[in-house]
C-alpha cells in the first residue's frame, strides 16, 4: 500500500520496540549468566504459582463483575458530579500500593471504620486478612479499571441504537440481550485478562494482607530467592515462569479486545433520554454509592490520618519531594516518548512488544541491571536513573493502552486527507497526531507520572547515598518508629501523584 | 491508444476482497467526467486508487505518460475531497490551507496572500483563522475548495463531498467546482449519483457497473439514450 | 544553565574530596536515615580521621548481604555494618569479609569470639503489646490465648527468621507443635518490620514481634509508656548485630579504625537512642532511664551462626508447613 504509517513510523516502531525488549532480556540475561544456568522449582515454588493463579483469577472476576452494574449507571446515568467521580474512582489506581493498603486497613482494619460500625450493631468482627482480603484490595485498585474498559464498551454502542430501542419501547432485558450482552462479550474478556495479568504481580498486597505463607505469590517467591536467599538462578526461574504466565495474560487480552482507554473518550456520551426509570435508576444510584464509597472512603482514611502528621515532617521531605518530581516527570516524558514510538507504526507486534514490561517485575529488571552495572560503575551512583528506567518500563504497558488507540483513530479519521496533503514524518506528528491524542497524551503521561512518583521501586536494591525520594523518605520513617510523620509523608506522596496526574490530564484537555 | 496528456488507466484491475473492477481509458487534460453508477459498484474505489489509497493488483495509472501509480498520494500531481474530514477539526483554515501549499505546514508572506486569495474567491474572506467547526457546512464545502485550489494540482477529485448538502447549496457549490476548473484548466473526475448533478458540469460520463469502469462516453448523447445499465440505475426503463 | 552549574558543582566536590581518603559503609537503610545512627557515627569518626564517610543505606540486613554478595569483590564498600548473627554464617561464606583485630571488654549476654565480625549493638526479640493488660508468659500460653498478634515474613526479614530461630532454640523438635498452636493467632505476616509494627500501632493486632528495647522508644522520644515487652519463660532469642570489613577494601586500616570506633565509648553512646538497641559496651553512665523501665530477660537464646544456618531450611519448612493451612 502506497498509504498508512510510512517508514518513519515503522523505524520508530522497530526502535522503541528493540529498546524495550533490550532492557527486559538484558537484565535477565545478565541474571542467568550470574546465576550460572536455572533451579527446578520446588514444591513451595508451585503452591506460590498455585495460589499467585487462584488470587489473580478470583480479583479479575469480581473486579470485572462489580465493574458491570458500575459501568452501566454510569453509562446511562447523568448527574452533576459525573466527571469528577469517574476522576476520583481513578485513584487508587494511581496511589502507592502500601498507601492503598493502610488506607484500606483504616476502613476494612480491625480497627477500621466498618468494623466500628457493625459492632455498634451486635455485628462482626470481620477479618480483612487472608485470601478476601488480598482480592478485596485488588478489587479496589482494579475496580476502576475495569470500571473505564467497560464504560468505553457502552458508550462505542452508537446512541441511535439505544433511541431505536427505546422508539420500539424494549423492556430493559431485550435491550441487554440486543445490545448491551454483545457489547460486553466483547470487551469482558479483555478486561479480565487485563486484570489478572496485573494481579499476578502482586507482592506487596498479596504479602500484608495475605495473613501468611499460603499466600506467598510468585513476586514474593522472586524476591525472597533474590534477597534472603541469594538464590540468583531460582529466582530467575521463577520469573520466567511469572513472565510467562503474563505474557500469556497480554497476548490472550490484546488478542480479545482493542479498547480505547483515553481519558478524554470518557464523557463523550450524549444525553440518554431512554435510560429506564423506576427502582432501576435507584439501583443504579445504589450502586454509584456503593462503588463510590468503597473507592472514596480509603483515601479520605488517608486524609485524615495524615494531617496530623503534617507538622511533624522532617526538612529533608522538600528535597525528597523534588528528586521525586524529576523522576516523575523524566518517566512521564520518556514513557510517552516510547509510547508513541510504539504506537506509531499501528501494528499489533509493537503494541504486544509494549505489553511486556508487565511480564518482569521492578525487582528481577532492577537486580538484572544491578548486575550489568556492577562491573563499570558503583551501582549506588546510579539508583535515580535506573529507578526511572525500571518506571518507565513499568509505565509504559498503560500509557501505550490509552496512546496506541487514539493514535489508529486520528489516523483512521483524517489519516487519508493528510496522506492526500502529502503529511509526513515529523509534519504529520506535529500537524495530524499530537493536536488529535493531546487528550489521551496528557492522561498517559498523568499516568506515567503518579505511577512513578508512588514507586519505591528499585532504589531500596541500588542503595542510596544521600538522595531521597518521598516514598523512600516515608519508608525511612516507618522503619524509624515515626509512624505518624510516615503517614504525613504519605499524604504528601498522596498529594503530588494526585495533583501531578491532575496537572497533565488538564494539560491534555478534555477536548482537544 | 499513444501516451498522452492526461489521466491514462491501461489495463487497472482493481480487488478489495471479493469485489473487483477493471479500468482502461484515458482522459484529456481539462476534461470534466462524471463518474456515475449504483452504489457499491465501485466509483469512489475509482477515485482511490487514482489518488493512491489503493494500490491495483494489475495495470498501470499514468499522468502525462509517466507512471503515478506507486506514488505516495501526495506525491501524485491529485488534489481530492472526500465525501467528509476535507479539513483537519483542530486547524484553523489558515493552517488548514498553508498544509495544502506545504506539507510542512510553513508558507511565508506570498504563500499567506495566495491563501486569503483562495478563501476570498470561494467567498471566504475574514475567516482564515475560524476553525472548520465554526462554519457552516456550505461553508466548510467552500473551505475544501479552497483548499484544493491552493494546491494547484492538475487532476482533481471529487468523492461527493457535498453529498450532505442541500439540493441548492449543491448546485451552487458544483457550479463553484465549474468556475474553478475552468479558470484552472484541472481535470476532473467527480463522482455522483444524480444525472443533473452531470449533465450540470460534466461533458464526459464514466458509467461504472458490473465490476468494469467504462471508457468515457460524451453526457449529453449518453444521457439521451442510456445502455442497459444507465437505464437500470436511472430507472426509466 | 542551572543544571550545568549544578553538575559542574557536583563534579568540583567529588574533585574536592577526592584529596581525602574515602571509606565507603554499607549498611541498612534505617541506620543512615536521619534519626539512626548513622549521621552522628559519620561526623565523630570524620572528626579525628581526616577522612570522609560515605554512608550507603540497603534495605536491611538480609537486603544488605545480598548486596555485597552481588558486588563481589568489585564492591566499593570498604565497611558493612548492619548483619547480624543469622546471617553470619552466610557472610562468611562469601569469603569477601577480611579477618578484624578491633575488639572491646563486651557487655554480651553471651562470649563472643569470632575473628570476621564485631558485634555493635544487640537486643531481645519480644512481643510487645499495650500495658496494663494480662499478657502470656509463653508461646504456648500464647497459642491457648485469643490475642492476635504480626510477624515478619522470615523470608524477607531478620526479625522474622529471628522469631523462627527462637522457636527452634526454645522448643527444638516441638517447633512445628508450636508453630501449628500460633496459627490462629497469627493475623498476617508482613514483609518487614515496619508494616508490622505500623499495624500494630494502628492497633489492627494486639501484639507485634519486635525487640525488648522497642517500649525505650515509646518512653523516650514520645514520654509514652504504654507499650510493653512481654517477657517470655522459654526465654529470649537474641539478635546481636555485627560489622565487618571488606577484604577487597582500598582502605584496610581506616576499615580496622572504624569497626574500633565502632565499638568506642563515642559511638556506643550513640546507637541506644538512636537504633533503639543495647550497645555491646555499657556507656560509663549506664543507660538512660527508659532503659531501666524495660522488661529484661531472665534467659538469653542465641543458636550458633553455623548451627543457625544448618538449621534454617528445616525451620522454614516447618513453619510454612503450619502456617499453610
Amino acid at each position: 500500500m502506497a498509504r498508512g504509517a510510512g517508514a518513519l513510523s515503522r523505524g520508530a516502531g522497530l526502535a522503541g520496540a528493540a529498546l524495550v525488549l533490550a532492557m527486559l532480556a538484558l537484565p535477565l540475561a545478565a541474571i542467568l549468566r550470574a546465576a550460572g544456568g536455572g533451579v527446578r522449582p520446588g514444591p513451595a515454588d508451585l503452591s506460590a504459582l498455585w495460589f499467585t493463579l487462584e488470587q489473580a483469577s478470583l480479583s479479575a472476576v469480581l473486579s470485572v463483575a462489580l465493574a458491570v452494574p458500575v459501568a452501566r449507571a454510569l453509562a446511562r446515568r447523568r448527574f452533576a458530579g459525573r466527571r469528577l467521580f469517574i476522576t476520583l474512582t481513578g485513584a487508587p489506581f494511581l496511589l502507592p500500593v502500601a498507601v492503598a493498603v493502610m488506607g484500606l486497613l483504616a476502613v476494612f482494619g480491625a480497627r477500621g471504620w466498618l468494623n466500628a460500625a457493625a459492632g455498634t450493631l451486635g455485628l462482626g468482627p470481620w477479618r480483612i486478612y487472608g485470601l478476601h482480603g488480598v482480592v478485596l484490595a485488588h478489587v479496589f485498585f482494579n475496580l476502576p479499571l475495569a470500571v473505564r474498559i467497560l464504560l468505553q464498551g457502552w458508550q462505542a454502542i452508537p446512541a441511535e441504537r439505544f433511541r431505536l430501542a427505546a422508539t420500539l419501547g424494549l423492556p430493559p432485558g431485550q435491550v441487554f440481550r440486543l445490545l448491551e450482552g454483545p457489547m460486553l462479550r466483547q470487551a469482558v474478556p479483555g478486561a479480565l485478562a487485563a486484570i489478572f495479568a496485573i494481579c499476578l504481580g502482586s507482592f506487596s498486597v498479596a504479602l500484608i494482607l495475605g495473613g501468611g505463607p499460603a499466600a506467598t505469590t510468585l513476586e514474593l517467591a522472586i524476591y525472597q530467592a533474590f534477597l534472603f536467599d541469594s538464590d540468583l538462578g531460582r529466582a530467575a526461574v521463577l520469573a520466567l515462569m511469572q513472565a510467562g504466565l503474563v505474557a500469556g495474560a497480554a497476548v490472550l487480552s490484546l488478542w480479545l479486545t482493542r479498547m480505547d482507554g483515553s481519558g478524554s473518550g470518557l464523557d463523550r456520551a450524549s444525553q440518554r433520554r431512554d435510560a429506564p426509570g423506576g427502582w432501576r435508576r435507584g439501583a443504579d444510584a445504589l450502586w454509584l454509592v456503593l462503588a463510590g464509597l468503597f473507592v472514596v472512603l480509603p483515601l479520605v482514611a488517608l486524609v485524615l490520618k495524615g494531617l496530623p502528621g503534617l507538622a511533624d515532617l522532617p526538612a529533608r521531605t522538600w528535597p525528597a519531594v523534588g528528586n521525586s518530581l524529576v523522576v516523575s516527570l523524566g518517566c512521564a516524558a520518556l514513557t510517552v516518548t516510547l509510547a508513541g514510538a510504539l504506537s506509531a507504526p499501528m501494528a499489533r507486534w509493537a503494541e504486544g512488544v509494549g505489553l511486556m514490561p508487565l511480564a518482569l517485575s521492578s525487582l528481577v529488571l532492577g537486580t538484572g541491571i544491578f548486575l550489568i552495572l556492577n562491573p563499570v560503575m558503583p551501582p549506588a551512583r546510579a539508583a535515580l536513573p535506573v529507578t526511572l528506567l525500571v518506571n518507565v518500563l513499568m509505565a509504559l504497558p498503560f500509557c501505550l493502552r490509552v496512546l496506541a488507540p487514539a493514535w489508529a483513530r486520528a489516523e483512521a479519521d483524517h489519516g487519508r486527507l493528510a496522506d492526500q496533503l502529502g503529511l509526513r514524518g515529523l509534519s504529520r506528528l506535529r500537524w495530524l497526531i499530537l493536536p488529535r491524542i493531546r487528550g489521551p497524551l496528557g492522561f498517559a503521561a498523568g499516568i506515567a507520572a503518579a505511577l512513578s512518583m508512588g514507586d519505591l521501586g528499585v532504589i531500596t536494591l541500588f542503595g542510596t547515598e544521600d538522595r531521597e525520594t518521598l516514598p523512600l523518605l516515608m519508608y525511612r520513617l516507618m522503619g524509624a518508629y515515626r509512624t505518624e510523620a510516615a503517614w504525613g509523608a504519605a499524604l504528601v506522596l498522596l498529594g503530588l501523584s494526585f495533583g501531578i496526574f491532575w496537572v497533565f490530564d488538564r494539560m491534555g484537555g478534555r477536548d482537544a | 491508444m499513444p501516451e498522452q496528456d492526461g489521466l491514462h488507466l491501461k489495463q487497472v484491475e482493481l480487488m478489495q476482497g471479493d469485489f473487483r473492477l477493471s479500468a482502461d481509458f484515458a482522459l484529456g487534460a481539462g476534461a470534466r467526467v462524471a463518474v456515475l453508477g449504483p452504489s457499491g459498484a465501485g466509483k469512489s474505489t475509482l477515485l482511490g486508487a487514482i489518488a493512491g489509497f489503493l494500490d491495483p493488483v494489475a495495470g498501470q495509472i499514468l499522468w502525462d505518460g509517466a507512471r503515478i501509480d506507486r506514488l505516495a498520494p501526495g506525491a501524485r500531481p491529485v488534489a481530492m475531497l472526500f465525501q467528509d474530514g476535507n479539513l483537519f477539526p483542530h486547524l484553523n483554515l489558515m493552517r488548514n490551507l498553508a498544509l495544502g501549499i506545504s506539507p510542512r505546514g510553513r508558507v511565508d508572506a506570498a504563500g499567506r496572500a495566495r491563501i486569503e486569495r483562495a478563501l476570498e474567491r470561494v467567498g471566504l474572506e475574514g475567516m482564515a483563522q475560524r476553525r472548520p467547526a465554526e462554519l457552516s457546512g456550505g461553508q466548510q464545502s467552500r473551505a475544501a475548495l479552497a483548499r484544493v485550489l491552493v494546491q494547484a494540482r492538475p487532476l482533481m477529485l471529487l468523492d461527493e463531498p457535498f453529498a450532505a448538502l442541500g439540493p441548492a447549496l449543491r448546485a451552487e457549490m458544483l457550479a463553484l467546482v465549474a468556475e474553478l476548473q475552468a479558470e484552472t484548466g484541472a481535470t476532473l473526475l467527480m463522482v455522483s449519483h444524480d444525472p443533473k448533478d452531470a449533465e450540470r458540469i460534466a461533458d464526459q460520463i464514466v458509467l461504472v457497473d458490473e465490476g468494469r469502469a467504462a471508457p468515457p462516453a460524451p453526457t449529453a448523447a449518453l444521457l439521451a439514450d442510456p445502455p442497459p445499465g444507465l437505464r437500470r440505475y436511472l430507472g426509466d426503463g | 544553565m542551572k543544571h550545568l552549574a549544578l553538575a559542574t558543582g557536583c563534579l568540583l566536590a567529588t574533585q574536592a574530596v577526592a584529596e581525602t581518603p574515602v571509606l565507603n559503609v554499607y549498611t541498612y537503610e534505617s541506620f543512615t536515615s536521619e534519626w539512626g545512627p548513622g549521621p552522628q557515627i559519620e561526623a565523630g569518626f570524620e572528626a579525628q580521621c581526616g577522612c570522609d564517610v560515605v554512608f550507603t543505606g540497603v534495605g536491611d540486613g538480609a537486603a544488605l548481604l545480598s548486596r555485597v554478595r552481588l558486588e563481589g569483590a568489585r564492591s566499593e564498600a570498604d565497611v558493612v555494618v548492619g548483619l547480624d548473627t543469622a546471617l553470619m554464617a552466610r557472610a562468611r561464606a562469601t569469603g569477601l569479609f577480611a579477618p578484624t583485630e578491633a575488639s572491646a571488654e563486651y557487655d554480651l549476654p553471651i562470649p563472643w569470639e569470632d575473628p570476621d565480625f564485631v558485634p555493635f549493638d544487640w537486643g531481645y526479640f519480644a512481643f510487645v503489646g499495650e500495658a496494663g493488660a494480662e499478657h502470656p508468659t509463653s508461646f504456648e500460653a500464647l497459642a491457648a490465648s485469643d490475642l492476635s498478634i504480626v510477624i515478619q515474613d522470615p523470608r524477607s526479614s531478620t526479625p522474622g527468621l529471628g522469631l523462627l530461630m527462637w522457636v527452634k532454640a526454645a522448643y527444638g523438635d516441638r517447633a512445628s507443635e508450636i508453630w501449628e498452636g500460633l496459627a490462629d493467632n497469627i493475623l498476617t505476616v508482613t514483609p518487614g518490620w515496619s508494616e508490622a509494627y505500623g499495624l500494630f500501632l494502628d492497633g489492627e493486632a494486639d501484639l507485634v514481634l519486635s525487640y525488648t528495647t522497642s517500649p525505650a522508644y515509646h518512653i523516650i522520644a514520645e514520654g509514652d509508656d504504654s507499650k510493653v515487652a512481654l517477657p517470655f519463660e522459654e526465654g529470649h532469642y537474641m539478635q546481636v548485630e555485627i560489622a565487618g570489613r571488606l577484604a577487597a577494601s582500598d582502605q584496610p586500616e581506616l576499615a580496622e579504625q572504624f569497626l574500633q570506633y565502632l565499638l568506642g565509648a563515642e559511638a556506643q553512646g550513640v546507637l541506644p537512642e538512636t537504633n533503639w538497641m543495647y550497645p555491646v559496651v555499657l556507656p560509663e553512665g549506664g543507660l538512660a532511664e527508659g532503659f531501666q523501665q524495660i522488661v529484661t530477660p531472665d534467659k538469653a537464646l542465641l543458636l550458633e551462626a553455623g548451627e543457625a544456618d544448618a538449621l534454617r531450611e528445616e525451620a522454614l519448612a516447618e513453619w510454612r508447613a503450619a502456617l499453610a493451612r
